[in-house]
C-alpha cells in the first residue's frame, strides 16, 4: 500500500496538505485527527474535512499502527455549512 | 425565532418517511428541510428498480417511491423547505435553518422544535492514489446525480473503481447515457455486488477487472489517462503488471459514511462502526439519541439502503407523535412492533446480516450512555 502513499500526494484538498506533511505532523506528535488537523489545518478549509479526514485516519491508522476509533474524528462548530455573514447576521432579527 | 412541533433534517426517504408517520398520527407543524434543489434525497437520481420483499415495493424504481412519498407528505400537510440546510443545533432544540427564498436570497432561520429528526444520510468515500485530485475523478453517486437529475454528461471514457452494486448500477447507467465505460476495477478478488448486476455490464462489452487497482490518474486540465495494476494477496502492486488506459473520467465507488456533522456538533454521543461507514450515534429502539428529543434515522445511523432508511425514519415519526400525545402507547407500540419486524426482515440474508450484528452492537452501546 506504500506507494499509495506517495508523501507529495494531497489529501486535503482545501488547504493543499500533503500525505509527508501529515506524517511530518504524526512525527512530531499528532495521535488523531485532531492533532493533525492543529499542526497542518487539514480539515480546517471550506469542506471541514468532509472529503479528507477518511483518509487522515487511515494515515493515523497506519503511521501509528492504532484503530479508526483511536484515531477519532475532528470537531465540529457552528455553522456546519459555509453561509455568508450577510446571512448570519440577518439571523439575528427577531 | 419561530417554533414546530417537529423539524427534520433531510428530505430523503428517512426524512420523508418520518414526517408521514408523524402528521399522520396528527401532529400539526411538521417541517422537513433539505439542502438540495429538490426533496428525495437520493431515491431521484435511482431510476432502476429496487430489490427486496414486495412489502417493499421490490420492482419499483426509486424515483417512483420518491414521488409517492411526496405526494403522501403533501397530503398530511408536511412542510417542506428545499435549498435550506441546517447549520447549526444548540441546547433545548434550537436548530439553525439557512432557508433558501424564492428570491435567491438566504435567510437564517432559528427554530423551536419540539422534537428534532436528523436524516442527513450519508457522503461518498474517496480512494487515494497518485492525481485522485485531477477533475474528472468522482464519486459514482455524483456521476449519477449528474446523468439521472441532471442530464448532464461527466465525460465521454469512464474508469469505474469499485463493483459493488453501487459501481455495477452506475456503470451501467453511464452506458445509458451515452458514456463508454472502459473498465470497471476492483480490488478484491471477486465481484463485491449482485451478480445480475454485474452480469449486465458484462453483457454490454465493459471488462472487469479483479484484483486491480488504480495507482495513478494523469492529466494536465483533467484526467486523461489511467494506470491500473494487479494486487497481489496482500494488497501490494505487482511491479510490470501496470496498463494505461484511456478515460476522462475516473468514478470512485468505494462506500460512504453517516453524514455527522449535527450529530457531533450537539454532542450526540457516537460509536464506531465500521460495518456502517465510521461514526454513527447511538440510539434506542424508538431511534431516539442521547439527546432527548432528538432523533437520528436513515443512512446518518449508518451507512444501509432506502428501505431501512424508510422504516427508520417510520420509527422516529410514530416514536416522536407519541411522546407528543398523538398516540397512545398502546397503538405506538403497535405500530413500531410492525416495522421492527420488516427491519428485522430487511437485515437478513448475506448481503443484511452484517448490518442486523452492526444495529444490534449500535443499540446494545445505548444504555451505557447517560440520558
Amino acid at each position: 500500500m506504500d506507494s499509495k502513499f506517495d508523501d507529495d500526494m494531497l489529501v486535503c484538498r482545501c488547504e493543499e496538505v500533503t500525505v509527508g506533511e501529515i506524517k511530518e505532523a504524526i512525527a512530531q506528535g499528532a495521535r488523531d485527527v485532531v492533532g493533525v488537523k492543529r499542526r497542518t489545518r487539514a480539515g480546517m478549509g471550506l469542506c471541514q474535512g468532509r472529503t479528507c479526514e477518511k483518509m487522515v485516519q487511515q494515515i493515523l491508522c497506519q503511521e501509528l499502527g492504532i484503530s479508526p476509533e483511536e484515531a477519532g474524528c475532528s470537531s465540529i462548530r457552528p455553522p456546519a455549512r459555509p453561509i455568508t455573514f450577510g446571512t448570519l447576521a440577518g439571523g439575528m432579527k427577531e | 425565532m419561530i417554533s414546530k412541533e417537529i423539524v427534520i433534517a433531510g428530505a430523503g426517504p428517512a426524512g420523508l418517511a418520518a414526517a408521514i408517520e408523524a402528521a399522520k398520527a396528527g401532529a400539526k407543524e411538521v417541517l422537513v428541510v433539505d439542502l438540495n434543489l429538490k426533496p428525495g434525497g437520493q431515491l431521484f437520481k435511482q431510476i432502476h428498480k429496487f430489490f427486496g420483499s414486495s412489502a417493499h415495493r421490490s420492482g419499483t424504481r426509486g424515483i417512483d417511491i420518491g414521488n409517492q412519498l411526496l405526494t403522501e407528505a403533501k397530503e398530511y400537510g408536511v412542510e417542506i423547505w428545499v435549498n435550506s440546510a441546517a447549520v447549526g443545533l444548540f441546547h433545548d432544540r434550537i436548530i439553525s435553518i439557512e432557508k433558501g427564498l424564492d428570491s435567491g436570497e438566504k435567510e437564517l432561520v432559528n427554530i423551536q422544535a419540539q422534537k428534532i429528526i436528523l436524516a442527513t444520510g450519508a457522503s461518498e468515500n474517496v480512494v487515494r492514489f497518485k492525481g485522485w485530485t485531477l477533475p474528472g475523478i468522482m464519486g459514482a453517486g455524483a456521476a449519477q446525480t449528474m446523468i439521472n437529475v441532471n442530464r448532464v454528461k461527466p465525460g465521454n471514457k469512464v474508469v469505474m473503481l469499485g463493483s459493488g452494486n453501487v459501481g455495477l448500477i452506475v456503470s451501467y447507467q453511464l452506458m445509458q447515457a451515452g458514456c463508454d465505460v472502459v473498465a470497471l476495477i476492483e480490488a478484491a478478488p471477486k465481484i463485491g455486488g449482485y451478480g445480475v448486476h454485474a452480469a449486465k455490464i458484462r453483457r454490454a462489452g465493459v471488462p472487469i477487472y479483479t484484483s486491480h487497482t488504480i495507482i495513478e490518474a494523469k492529466g494536465t486540465e483533467r484526467v486523461s489517462e489511467v494506470v491500473i495494476a494487479e494486487l497481489d494477496r496482500s494488497w501490494n502492486p505487482i511491479p510490470g503488471t501496470e496498463k494505461v488506459l484511456e478515460a476522462d473520467v475516473v468514478t470512485l465507488a468505494a462506500g460512504l459514511k453517516p453524514i455527522s456533522d449535527l450529530v457531533r456538533l450537539h454532542d450526540l454521543k457516537c460509536v464506531y462502526n465500521a460495518a456502517f461507514g465510521g461514526w454513527v450515534p447511538k440510539h434506542d429502539r424508538n431511534m431516539e439519541s442521547t439527546q432527548p428529543g432528538i432523533y437520528v434515522v436513515g443512512d446518518t445511523t449508518g451507512v444501509e439502503e432506502a428501505n431501512t432508511a424508510l422504516e427508520e425514519g417510520r420509527l422516529a415519526g410514530v416514536a416522536a407523535a407519541e411522546r407528543l400525545g398523538y398516540l397512545t402507547q398502546t397503538d405506538a407500540s403497535a405500530l413500531k412492533d410492525d416495522i421492527w419486524e420488516r427491519l428485522d426482515g430487511l437485515r437478513m440474508g448475506p448481503f443484511g446480516e452484517k448490518r442486523m450484528v452492526a444495529k444490534n452492537q449500535i443499540l446494545a452501546a445505548f444504555p451505557e450512555c447517560a440520558k
